[in-house]
């Protein structure tokens, strides 16, 4: 078990600063994750951690020691990539027992660690196949066998289910949570896939352009997204975002009246901007029979749930229905939602209000 | 922390591997070329003598009758050498992409001559062209007692027939260039423009050949090369006769710097062979290594 | 256009134009059909005819080639021509046919190609997989090499074969060829590995492999069909080189091509052409066979060598 430690790393490239300070700490055991839209750094920092790449700035420590600039087969660290990077001219066997022949274990050792890995990813009728011979399922299964042959402090996985269809993708995503619950590994995480990052994570940290935007677990930041940001990129369909503007002791947008709690508009004295965007989940608005009126533009029904477009003088707001939706499409409707369920960010910065 | 020891050699491993082929790349290709263009400009005959004399050399050379024909020769035969074997070459490799049959066959027949030396195509040559028993023996045979084909031999005519053997060699890798161009284009492309209406002189007019145009430029590049660097192939066919009429700037260098100790003046005409391929060649590659950033 | 281009079988992608299958209307499609085969037999023609010339005449009696008709069939077929080639027709002073500068040329040969091979293959590794500062420029420094008109490094180089005392032995060859050869064999290399992914060296660096390992145990392992093509490049190129061979090597060190040069333009006072073309032939076999059993990796050698990637 190990703790991995990132301290104010940075990274540039000439005069683009891709990480631009990150300060993480991960505990024994727990499944971070790194997630944000492509170009906000994910990918390097990973590599850093790794080894692959060094900082400009900062430091790494994997269990109270510092690797900043070790390489990588000396941080007992191993990772899944992408594209699984399975060795094509050596059987399943030799790939998995690759990393422990580099480090010089004996063969029979070799062997059982083999065997142990197969056994539990279920892959012991694939040990003598090639790469090649197999499915993306079994290759990714393969790779993280690699991963584990070596029992290693730190796992990191580089988007390892990009690469799979949709229904692989969930199977996948299953298998790898079991895992964790068994081996109890510290793992850090990099997904572009927000539903992987809630499903997954003990924590999350999402990151855009170079700087963690918020880090904490997923019920943080989906009940209280930190940003404007965050709170769009997590959740789907995303957040309804309506600009609103200071009137009186509460907010006004497009001349309807937003309701507020008492803890909001008390947080809105001390907040400064003269903007605030208000934003609600989809979940939380519901057809009534009074309240925001409005037109059904758009209904798409998932199974257990509809999404509905509707057209109201706030804009196009999307709700989540549970179930069928009994309106039609151009239908006169009324939305309703409770101002608890309402986001306030700042409308300049960005930040939360409440 | 700074990196450990192993770190450092894992750096350096790299570098130190390439160092010895690159440093010998550079002595090899840029110190001995410098050093030709210090020969080209002393005053060395037979044996090297470095006393410098300027552009004496380069002046003797372009006063040279013989430098003038080998310059013209390689006008007339580089460029009519370059419009045969890519007409050719492109023309069958049309013709090839029509799905058929035998295409493999075909296509080995019309490349085996590049796995050969120009010597051996040369001698060849030399001896399907010898005007008493050959090419123009057998015409003669079939009836045509008329029939001429003593170029071989006519100093006017002698270098079409480097021409006819170079492009003999050289026509069937054109074609594979330009096969492989084609086999690159979409088909989704054609099956679109013949749903236009489009005959099919038009679609090769008008689309294929067009997109070709980057395999043009690279068989140009490659052809010119050949071109330029001939010098097997005339040795063995006319060993630059009759006289000198067939004599190319590879041949006269040759002749001057290892047979009439004349290595100033060989090394100058080496040096203005490399400024023709340099001014052909680098903005060639300039802008293909550019485009592929 | 990428480097791995490749001349496929006619069965994959090859343009189904209607016209040309046969299809029209008229019936003129069958027109078509014919006068392309026409064009495609007459330029097979073209290129066999010499082959053929070439191999009749080796085997035919001068007596028959007196008669002067380069078509006909060989009368009385016979090796002698052969035999006279390789063991006693005569190459400027020297009557001891070609089996001298033929054992010169595989002396030449082996370890030329096999040195060329061997380093382009780990500058290629580097230039791909281990790029820093400047290797980009290095990589384009050394191409020049490719295109340069090799008269340039003639008289420098004899030079300094010279002081190594190697001017007149197999050895100034063979070093000459491993220096002209390299460019071509890195860009080989370099281009293949190219499309090798980056993630796999990253695993093997992760599994705690280093420069040396990854290389021997996952990068060689998957080299086997650019090594071929550069070794059959390499072979063909250095077999039939002439240039390098009659400007460095001395009395005992020529190689073939030089030899059969020699044989067929001494000015004795019969000419045997028969003898020539046997000459011609044997200087051509090692390179003609590998042609004919390898034809695929050679093609691709000559499209990668020219398209730049």
């Amino acid at each position: 078990m190990g703790a991995l430690s990132i301290r104010n790393v940075r990274k540039s490239f000439g005069a683009t600063d891709i990480l631009k300070g990150i300060d993480v700490e991960v505990e024994a055991g727990e499944f971070l994750i790194l997630v944000g839209p492509s170009g906000c750094g994910k990918s390097t920092l990973l590599s850093m951690i790794a080894g692959l790449d060094t900082p400009s700035t900062g430091s790494i420590h994997i269990a109270d020691r510092d690797v900043t600039y070790a390489l990588p087969k000396d941080r007992d660290i191993a990772m899944v990539f992408q594209s699984y990077a399975l060795y094509p001219n050596m059987n399943v066997a030799k790939n998995i027992s690759f990393g422990l022949e580099m480090r010089n274990v004996p063969k029979v050792e070799r062997e059982a660690a083999v065997q142990r890995v197969a056994k539990m990813l279920q892959i012991e009728h694939l040990l003598d196949r090639k790469p090649g011979q197999l499915s993306g399922g079994q290759r990714q299964r393969v790779a993280m066998g690699r991963a584990l042959a070596r029992n290693p402090k730190l796992f990191l996985f580089d988007e390892p289910l990009s690469n799979l269809d949709a229904k692989l993708r969930v199977e996948m995503r299953a298998e790898i949570k079991l895992l964790h619950q068994r081996t109890k590994t510290t793992t850090v995480y990099v997904t572009h896939d927000q539903v992987e990052a809630m499903t997954l994570g003990d924590r999350i940290a999402v990151m855009r352009e170079g700087v963690v935007q918020q880090l904490g677990t997923p019920d943080d930041i989906y009940s209280r997204p930190a940003t404007r940001f965050v709170a769009e990129f997590i959740g789907s369909p995303a957040m309804n975002m309506v600009g609103s503007r200071r009137a009186a002791n509460g907010l006004v947008a497009k001349g309807v009246d937003l309701a507020l709690t008492d803890e909001q508009r008390l947080a809105l004295q001390t907040a400064a901007a003269p903007e605030i965007t208000y934003g609600l989940r989809p979940e939380s608005l519901a057809f009534a029979d009074d309240g925001l009126p409005g037109s059904v533009s758009m209904l798409e029904p998932t199974g257990p749930e509809t999404y509905a477009m509707v057209d109201t003088p706030l804009g196009n707001l999307v709700a989540r229905v549970p179930g069928k939706v009994s309106h039609a499409v151009g239908e006169r409707v009324f939305l309703r939602w409770a101002a608890t369920d309402a986001h306030l960010f700042d409308g300049q910065n960005e930040k939360r209000v409440a | 922390m700074t990196p450990s020891p192993a770190a450092r050699l894992s750096q350096w491993m790299p570098k130190l591997v390439i160092a010895p082929s690159f440093l010998l790349a550079m002595a090899f290709i840029y110190g001995l070329m410098a050093w030709n263009g210090y020969l080209s400009l002393s005053a060395s005959r037979l044996l090297p003598n470095y006393e410098f004399v300027g552009l004496e050399q380069y002046t003797t050379l372009f006063e040279s009758d013989r430098w003038w024909v080998a310059l013209t020769n390689l006008g007339i035969f580089g460029g009519l050498f370059i419009f045969f074997g890519m007409a050719i070459g492109l023309l069958l490799a049309i013709l090839l992409d029509q799905k058929i049959r035998a295409e493999g066959v075909l296509r080995t027949v019309y490349l085996y001559p590049m796995a050969l030396s120009f010597i051996v195509t040369g001698t060849a040559w030399k001896w399907i062209l010898n005007p008493g028993l050959g090419l123009q023996k057998v015409v003669q045979g079939w009836g045509f007692t008329g029939f001429e084909f003593d170029w071989l031999i006519t100093p006017e005519r002698a270098i079409y027939t480097v021409v006819i053997a170079g492009v003999w060699q050289s026509a069937g890798f054109v074609m594979a260039l330009f096969l492989a161009g084609l086999r690159g284009i979409d088909d989704s492309i054609l099956k679109a423009a013949q749903i236009d209406g489009a005959s099919l002189p038009r679609i090769y007019w008008r689309i294929i050949i067009p997109s070709l145009r980057p395999v043009f430029f690279s068989t140009l590049m490659v052809l010119s090369h050949l071109a330029i660097k001939s010098f097997d192939l005339v040795m063995a066919l006319t060993a630059g006769g009759p006289g000198y009429a067939t004599d190319l700037p590879a041949t006269f260098m040759y002749t001057m710097a290892f047979s009439r100790g004349q290595i100033g003046l060989g090394a100058a005409s080496a040096t203005i062979m490399l400024a023709t391929v340099a001014a052909i060649i680098v903005p060639y590659l300039y802008s293909e290594l550019r485009s592929k950033r | 256009m990428s480097a791995e281009t490749r001349v496929t079988p006619a069965s994959a992608g090859s343009r189904w134009i209607p016209a040309f299958a046969g299809m029209t209307a008229s019936g003129r499609g069958a027109w078509h059909r014919l006068a392309l085969w026409s064009v495609l037999l007459l330029f097979a023609f073209f290129f066999l005819t010499p082959m053929y010339v070439m191999l009749t005449s080796s085997l035919k009696d001068m007596a028959q080639i007196r008669e002067g008709n380069l078509l006909s069939l060989p009368a009385s077929p016979g090796f002698d021509a052969w035999a006279k080639a390789w063991s006693s027709a005569c190459t400027g002073i020297d009557c001891g046919g070609l089996k001298p500068f033929f054992l010169n040329s595989v002396m030449m040969v082996v370890p030329a190609v096999l040195v060329s091979t061997a380093l382009g293959a780990v500058n290629g590794y580097v230039l791909s997989k281990w790029r820093f500062k400047g290797s980009e420029l290095m990589f384009a420094l050394m191409l020049f090499g490719m295109f340069m008109p090799l008269q340039v490094v003639l008289l420098p180089m004899s030079q300094v074969l010279g002081w190594f005392g190697i001017a007149s032995s197999i050895w100034g060859l063979v070093l000459v060829h491993i220096l002209a050869g390299l460019p071509s064999t890195t860009l080989f290399f370099r281009n293949y590995y190219v499309g090798l992914p980056d993630e796999l060296i990253k695993a093997a660096m992760l599994d705690g492999a280093g420069f040396w390992r990854i290389f021997w145990r996952i990068v060689l392992p998957l080299s086997g069909p650019i090594l071929v093509v550069t070794l059959i490049w390499q072979f063909t190129n250095i077999w039939n080189d002439f240039l390098f061979g009659v400007v460095f090597s001395g009395g005992d060190s020529k190689p073939v091509t030089v030899g059969l040069n020699n044989l067929a333009n001494t000015s004795s006072a019969v000419k045997e052409y028969n003898v020539d073309m046997a000459a011609a032939m044997i200087a051509a076999l090692p390179t003609l066979f590998i042609y004919i059993i390898a034809g695929n990796y050679f093609v691709r050698g000559l499209t990668a060598g020219a398209v730049k990637g």
